[in-house]
């Protein structure tokens, strides 16, 4: 008797789990009919490469595969790559990659070090600016903001040719400037400094793994991130309500309180995105490192995107590139996972 | 007046600071500009002139007026030779599309991110930033053969601008998402709340109170986005194969040549191609910096 309640109670309990199932389900088809044109076009243009990319991992493929068409059976038995098994990301690990100064820990290392260095300075640089940009009564605002909107409307490789050829050792703006700034102010800073052949690390202790060129790239891509974080800051500093100030004011906060309990709180919400995408664009920075610094000296300015394209350029392994892409993206998805947990970037509004 | 003192002092303070800021911008730039005026082609000037010995436009002329040599259906005959404007048109043409679509289909998904809660929606999130996760280096193959496979017409997908189109504002989307979302949600709701119960639909208030209140974040996503069509090139060069729809992008990057760069023609392009670009900074700084300029909400 006893049972058949316990039972009857379990079931209806069941019930209502699945009503209350059956409503969230029914609550969620309003977004995800607004989430559906977005999210079928990624679908079709990402998730079908990527499939291919991680199977391509797995095998052993090189230029003959190029041939290979998955969607056309007969090139199958011609042109399908050796299916290798996790071969190709054991040799990346252990760095068993037949290219010159590789040693994958020591690329991850350098990679993290030069995507956290850049984004602070992003994030830090563009919010001063941005916030300079908003004071009242500032003259010249519009001028200065079409300005500083440049380094960013330069196509990115542009960019980066430019400072590597700022960057040259004879003829190169950097050195030159140097000379002129010695001529002026009576100092002597060296003006035939090749960048990017220095070993000697210029701060050496923990940072002594970062030769010169490391703050050359870090010079160069600050120049080119900064407007991006600037104006999304700009875009956020918009929606805060001035009444917030007034009041702030008329309770006597200094101007130092209001940016840190006004300010910083309240355009937090747009930059985290902004600083997740951010982390994302600069880890996978190809222009900068592979243009300018080209991983000089010795390799110890390559980035794994860099690396990875070395090896489909020079080696043609493109099994082994794929691999180096997986790694790469484990890698980020750490990375984003912790920083979502940390800024809780995916919260809802309502939640 | 110790107050006007102040204000002037803080003026000159922040005048100072943007003016230095502005030096460091315009360094590079200027120096791309005396490129472009050097009649000799080399890669660096000898030395630190912003107008260099015999400077003249001629690059300028050369780029915006003559035939593209290197991008011709028959490179026999000029007649065939793509030439600056129809190189502008393409790339308005994809960079506009990129941006519309991302806009579009962008703000919607960013709408339900930010204001519903519902299954899937953490993990719907991630997917999208996961997908720009993995390096571009393996995606151009698998790419290319599957928009292969879509016949727009009578010829693929992936040789057209409309392909283009696609795969760019689908690289862009995440973005859009992410920064319409984060932008949403300094929205206060309770605007919403008041449209509700004024009657209006869930996609009456998306359309009338979020999406202008959002302007500013809409004008980056659409500066960003346009910009990353104006710019791209690997994946164009890849997919077209008619060189009446080759971009400016595409220009640029063949003047790289395997042994001579003819440097003024390249700086002056890169100067030219900025252009597009400022003046749509400029055309959309109003709305950039326009926000909630009403009291939004008491309380």
């Amino acid at each position: 008797m006893a049972a058949i309640e316990m039972s009857k109670d379990i079931r209806g309990r069941r019930q209502d789990k699945w009503n209350e199932f059956w409503q969230r389900l029914k609550a969620s088809r309003t977004p995800w009919l607004y989430i559906a044109p977005a999210g079928f076009a990624m679908l079709l243009v990402t998730l079908f490469p990527y499939i291919f990319q991680i199977w391509m991992a797995l095998t052993d493929y090189r230029v003959k595969n190029l041939r290979f068409n998955l969607l056309d059976s007969a090139s199958w038995a011609k042109y399908a790559p050796p299916f290798v098994g996790l071969q190709n990301f054991v040799k990346i690990l252990t760095n068993r990659l037949a290219i010159e100064n590789y040693d994958f820990w020591r690329l991850l290392l350098f990679n993290v070090t030069w995507t956290v260095s850049n984004v602070f300075f992003h994030v830090v640089l563009g919010v001063i600016i941005a916030l300079a940009l908003n004071s009242k009564g500032l003259i010249g605002r519009r001028i200065y903001r079409a300005l500083f909107v440049l380094p960013w409307a330069m196509p990115g490789y542009v960019a980066a040719l430019t400072w590597r050829n700022m960057y040259d050792d004879r003829f190169g703006a950097i050195n030159q400037l140097l000379g002129i700034v010695n001529h002026y102010l009576g100092t002597s800073f060296p003006t035939n400094t090749r960048w990017f052949v220095v070993t000697q690390p210029p701060i050496g202790g923990p940072l002594g793994f970062l030769p010169l060129a490391f703050y050359c790239v870090l010079l160069a891509n600050v120049w080119l991130g900064w407007p991006f974080m600037s104006v999304v800051a700009t875009g956020a500093l918009q929606a805060i309500p001035k009444e917030l100030y007034e009041a702030a004011s008329i309770d006597g906060a200094s101007g130092w309180q209001q940016l840190w309990k006004i300010t910083i709180p309240l355009i937090r919400p747009a930059m985290v995105p902004a600083i997740m995408l951010g982390t994302i664009w600069t880890f996978n920075q190809f222009n900068v490192i592979f243009f300018i610094s080209q991983g000089n000296p010795f390799g110890r300015t390559e980035i794994l995107i860099t690396q990875s394209y070395k090896l489909v350029s020079e080696q043609r392994l493109y099994g082994a590139a794929a691999a180096f892409a997986i790694v790469v993206f484990a890698i980020l998805l750490l990375f984003t996972l912790i920083n979502n947990r940390i800024t809780r970037a995916t919260e809802a509004y309502y939640a | 007046m110790p107050k006007q003192w102040k204000a002037i002092l803080k003026q000159l303070a922040l005048q100072l600071f943007l003016l230095t800021v502005t030096l460091v911008v315009l360094f590079p730039i200027l120096w791309i500009f005396s490129l472009a005026l050097d009649p000799r082609n080399i890669d660096k000037p000898l030395s630190l002139t912003l107008i260099p010995p015999g400077a003249s436009l001629a690059a300028f002329r050369r780029v915006l007026l003559e035939p593209w040599k290197l991008l011709c259906k028959n490179p026999n005959d000029p007649a065939t030779c793509m030439t600056f404007p129809l190189l502008l048109k393409n790339s308005l043409l994809v960079a506009m599309g990129t941006s519309l679509l991302a806009v579009a289909l962008g703000s919607s998904a960013a709408y339900a991110f930010s204001r519903f809660q519902f299954i899937g929606r953490q993990a719907g999130m991630l997917g999208f930033i996961v997908l720009i996760m993995l390096p571009t280096t393996g995606l151009l193959a698998p790419l290319y053969i599957l928009l292969s496979q879509i016949k727009l017409g009578n010829e693929p997908l992936r040789a057209t601008l409309f392909g283009l189109v696609i795969a760019y504002s689908s690289g862009f989307l995440p973005f859009a998402v992410w920064n319409l979302k984060g932008y949403f949600d300094t929205v206060p709701k309770e605007l919403e709340e008041a449209a509700l119960i004024d009657g209006a639909t869930i996609f009456q208030t998306f359309l009338r109170v979020i999406l202008p209140l959002s302007v500013p974040a809409l004008a980056v996503t659409v500066l960003n986005s346009f910009m990353a069509g104006w710019t791209e090139f690997i994946l164009a060069w890849t997919f077209l194969e008619n060189p009446s729809r080759f971009t400016l992008a595409m220009a640029l990057r063949s003047m790289q040549g395997q042994f001579a760069t003819p440097w003024s023609d390249f700086a002056a392009m890169s100067i030219v191609m900025s252009i597009p670009i400022v003046l749509l900074f400029f055309a959309l700084q109003r709305y950039l910096v326009s926000g909630l300029t009403i009291g939004g909400v008491k309380g």
